[in-house]
């Protein structure tokens, strides 16, 4: 009972004969027992009853606690009902039973589905709709992966939900939702979240800051830097990573001479994808002093100044040391450094160049120049480390490693990268292509899709077995156009395999195919419910 | 009534189904993919074909005038995911043209119109009235003696102080239930467990235990004094003590009523699910509930979407405020209200608890459409406050109310005014769904 009772009114019109007074004193008698008071105890229940109804039926409302205040408006359109609806399906089956292990069977994957439509949600800058916003907060919550543009599209309204239940607090920090971070003009405000915040809540207030005025980062950064702990210290310079430009370069440089080696080591590293900074060309100097058109010198040794701009001196065990030097100055060393050494030469031009001096030698240049073109990615090296996709992955320029690829070809503008990749699928299959697949853009562009189906078609006409390929199906029913539903509903077909497959074979394909297609036109349709309707 | 043209919007039907599992795999097949010879007839009748896994298709069929569902799927839930994906594939796309239904569903509408006669002829057939009576006088003399046994045992514990109640424990309460249950008595039976558990439920037991105490001696005393009692109030007592009332006495009110919540509870031995749907009367203003039961695993059968409107004749059972009522034939299939229901003021609302408890004192809440109220979130608890004003109801969440529908509520009302649908009662108000101001379509809070 906590609705207020009607005290002030039944003053003057309380029943007195019930022989009993105030209902506190009936639980007094009730919890001593009339045993010791020579009471009725039918007479404490006839009271004890008129008093109870007389109560409930005499309830009043209580005084109205502090409202919370309204959530300011969201201007932005509510999506279309269909669209609505279908999201309210894939919030519910998120953790439906529909989901769970066993074989997936014909049915589409609907989890899946629920990144892609947050993500067409954004793009055509909708609002989540009222009712949904705390299923959705439940489902940034439990994944991170869908947490930026769950709360870009709860917006306002779940921003004023989380504040009010702290299973929700996340979402009032971190840069996605603004959450409570001040305006980075406000310089008293900044201030003091930098001097008081929690480190998330810095980390995300020196973002902020950052992308308002690089500058003022670092500045703000200098102003605690030497009282921050070693770790803190790491992770703020990690965190300047993200948009690391020239102006960076001068508190970078200070931080080479940190007290913590990792500190000093992620300093470098930063500055080295600078590829105009003072330690660049430094790196540079060292670099052509060992590679060259006439061969591979290694260093000698490794003197203060490299141990200074982030060199490691002992190599990992196994390792030669002269190797792990010459490494680590080419990775720091711009590109841009090496045509001039090598006469003028391009990318591939270079990288196709017999290395004097064995094989080791060139194996430890070309990773040291994958890795390079990764950090300061650079296109044009990039493509002339992959090569042809078409070669045998062993006879590749610069690296064998699919993982190293799958970096090199994440440099590339989205065209290539899909078109390397098709070529590499056509060649080789599908066996090695998951990593590759996992840095093209989605929805594959044409050319990538039906490469991607043709080879599953190939490999089902070979005689595998489907589950050999889940991982490249599961990316392809996220992955692939839509578009392609059609072309892939041939293959859904049980009857036409081979005669030598075995039939079993055979139906698992048509399943697995069916759920692609089901998947991609399922998807089609929920694209197709998010676009407003027309004028 | 021309009400063919309407169609179920996909949360009406989705609220339909049983569980979430049939929930995830009935959106599932919401699409046009598995199906073929769907349509639908102006009488309300829905059909289609599913195919399925295995060779032969599944036959799928519903009558929007019950609704009823019938699959030949091995299924047993009630509507199964075809029935579901069938009527959503209904709401997304439509059917087209009307035609005629197919023999196999035809014959199930036959089928089942004519087991309605059946059943009606057989409730008014001559029964042998003499053996029903000399069975109901043995009946009440039984309870006539489990009452009195009650009595004795409610004295008993208050002579000796409710104080002990705590170091008794559970046990004899646990027996003097089984006591009732053999007296024929089964809701003096569910009372007396309920009484024991009060002293286990933290601070302010005594109070909570003196209330139901006092309360299950009133039923007693009711009882026992039956024949000095006003009929609906000796309605009320027998409904109370457990005797079914007779639905053929009931007062039938024909009317266009709004299905504002439903609901399903499990019985404690987990032997019985009860779907509660409240009802109100469009025309007549007056608020029903409909129950229905279902066994161990099954869900109950009747399934009636929030914010649609039947048009249908309710028998009111006597008693029990009036409130009980059975759906009888229901004339045109069920269409969507278009505007939400007008609510009260808090205040209002706990007067209309009050002035039902004239009749039925045992009643716990009384069912309300509040509105316009603010949700007020708080650590201690929610609040619902009247949008003028100062006045506010603490919210209860008991039933078919849970936490995160709270806070569905609170997303709703952003801070603003809203109209929702609840139990008001003693404990606070309890939620079960909510209108957004100007909208009619529901949102059931889960």
């Amino acid at each position: 009972m906590t609705a207020k009772t009607t005290d002030t009114d039944t003053d003057t019109n309380r029943d007195t004969n019930t022989g009993h007074g105030e209902w506190e004193e009936l639980v007094a008698a009730a919890l001593l027992g009339t045993g010791r008071r020579q009471g009725d105890p039918s007479a404490l229940l006839d009271a004890a009853a008129v008093q109870t109804v007389r109560r409930r039926a005499g309830l009043r409302p209580a005084p109205a606690g502090p409202r919370p205040d309204p959530a300011p408006r969201d201007p932005r359109p509510a999506p279309p009902e269909p669209a609505r609806r279908r999201l309210a399906q894939l919030l519910a089956g998120r953790t439906g039973a529909g989901s769970g292990g066993g074989r997936r069977g014909a049915a589409p994957d609907l989890t899946e589905l629920l990144p892609q439509w947050l993500a067409a949600a954004g793009r055509h800058g909708y609002r989540a709709p009222a009712a949904l916003v705390p299923a959705l907060l439940d489902a940034a919550r439990a994944r991170t992966d869908l947490r930026a543009q769950a709360l870009a599209l709860a917006g306002a309204r779940g921003l004023w939900l989380a504040r009010l239940n702290p299973d929700w607090r996340f979402a009032l920090r971190g840069g996605a939702g603004g959450g409570e971070l001040p305006d980075p003009e406000d310089g008293a405000g900044v201030e003091r979240l930098w001097q008081e915040g929690l480190f998330a809540e810095r980390v995300a207030l020196l973002g902020t800051v950052r992308v308002h005025e690089a500058a003022a980062a670092t500045r703000l950064l200098s102003t605690t830097w030497a009282a921050e702990r070693a770790e803190d210290r790491l992770m703020f310079l990690d965190s300047l990573r993200v948009g690391l430009t020239e102006g960076d370069e001068p508190f970078l440089e200070a931080a080479l001479g940190d007290r913590s080696r990792n500190v000093r080591a992620t300093a470098a590293e930063l500055l080295s994808a600078l590829p105009q900074s003072a330690l660049a060309r430094r790196m540079a100097e060292r670099a052509r002093a060992c590679v060259g058109p006439e061969g591979v010198t290694p260093p000698a040794e490794c003197d203060a100044g490299m141990l200074r701009d982030g060199v490691v001196e002992r190599p990992p065990a196994g390792r030669g040391e002269r190797a792990w030097w010459l490494g680590q100055l080419v990775e720091a060393a711009p590109l841009s450094c090496w045509g001039e050494r090598f006469g003028g030469l391009g990318p591939a031009e270079i990288v196709a160049l017999p290395v004097a001096g064995g094989e080791s030698w060139r194996e430890e240049l070309h990773a040291a120049w994958c890795r390079a073109a990764v950090r300061q990615r650079d296109p044009q090296w990039s493509k002339a480390l992959l090569g042809s996709a078409s070669s045998p992955p062993a006879t590749a320029p610069g690296t064998a490693s699919l993982a190293e690829r799958a970096k090199l070809l994440s440099i590339l503008p989205d065209g290539q990268r899909a078109q390397w990749v098709a070529e590499f699928i056509r060649a080789h299959g599908l066996s090695e292509a998951f990593q590759l697949l996992g840095v093209c853009v989605v929805p594959w562009a044409g050319t990538l899709g039906r490469a991607v189906v043709d080879a599953l078609d190939a490999a089902r006409e070979a005689g595998s077995y489907p589950w050999s390929f889940s991982g490249v199906m599961g990316l392809a029913e996220r992955c692939l156009d839509p578009a392609e539903a059609d072309l892939l509903e041939s293959l859904t077909a049980t009857s036409d395999g081979p005669p030598d497959t075995s039939a079993g074979a055979a139906a698992y394909w048509a399943e697995a195919f069916q759920r692609l297609v089901a998947t991609l036109r399922l998807r089609a349709t929920m694209l197709g419910e998010l676009t407003p309707p027309g004028p | 009534m021309t009400e063919q043209g309407v169609r179920w919007t996909a949360e009406q039907v989705l609220a339909l189904a049983p569980d979430v599992a049939s929930r995830t795999a009935g959106a599932k097949l919401g699409g046009a993919g598995p199906w073929s010879q769907t349509g639908d007839s102006a009488s309300g009748l829905v059909w289609g074909v599913c195919k399925g896994s295995g060779s032969t298709p599944y036959r799928t069929v519903v009558d929007l005038t019950g609704p009823a569902y019938n699959c030949s799927c091995p299924s047993r839930k009630f509507p199964c995911k075809h029935a579901l994906g069938l009527l959503l594939l209904r709401s997304a796309e439509g059917f087209g043209e009307r035609g005629g239904a197919p023999d196999w569903a035809a014959e199930w509408q036959a089928g089942r119109a004519a087991k309605a006669a059946r059943a009606a002829s057989a409730a008014e057939g001559p029964a042998d009235e003499g053996a029903a009576k000399i069975r109901a006088e043995r009946r009440a003399a039984r309870i006539s003696a489990g009452v009195t046994e009650l009595e004795q045992r409610l004295e008993d514990v208050l002579r000796g102080g409710l104080a002990g109640q705590q170091q008794a424990g559970y046990a004899p309460w646990e027996e003097t239930a089984a006591r009732m249950v053999d007296a024929q008595a089964p809701g003096l039976a569910a009372r007396v467990r309920e009484l024991g558990t009060i002293p286990s439920c933290g601070p302010g037991w005594p109070a909570r235990m003196l209330e139901e105490g006092a309360l299950l001696h009133l039923l007693n005393r009711g009882w026992l004094g039956l024949a000095g009692l006003p009929q609906p109030l000796a309605a009320t007592v027998r409904s109370r003590v457990g005797l079914p009332g007779s639905a053929a006495e009931g007062e039938v009110v024909r009317d266009r009523w709004l299905v504002l919540a439903q609901y399903d509870s499990v019985s404690p031995d987990g032997r019985l699910t009860t779907r509660r749907t409240w009802l109100r009367g469009l025309g007549s203003g007056r608020p029903a509930l409909v129950l229905d039961f279902g066994p161990p695993g099954r869900p109950p059968g009747l399934a009636l979407p929030v914010g649609l409107v039947l048009e249908a004749e309710a028998r009111f059972r006597p008693g029990t405020a009036g409130l009980r009522a059975d759906l009888g034939e229901r004339a045109a299939p069920a269409a969507a209200n278009d505007q939400p229901p007008a609510g009260i003021s808090t205040g209002a609302a706990l007067e209309a608890y009050g002035a039902a408890l004239r009749e039925d004192p045992w009643l716990d809440s009384w069912p309300v459409v509040l509105g316009p109220v603010i949700p007020i979130p708080g650590e201690l608890g929610w609040q619902l406050a009247d949008a003028e004003g100062t006045s506010a109801l603490p919210v209860a969440l008991s039933g078919g109310a849970s936490r995160s529908g709270l806070w569905q509520l609170a997303a709703l009302s952003g801070g603003g005014p809203v109209t929702v649908f609840g139990e008001c009662g003693h404990r606070g108000f309890t939620p079960l769904t909510a209108w957004q101001p100007g909208c009619p379509e529901p949102v059931a809070l889960g």
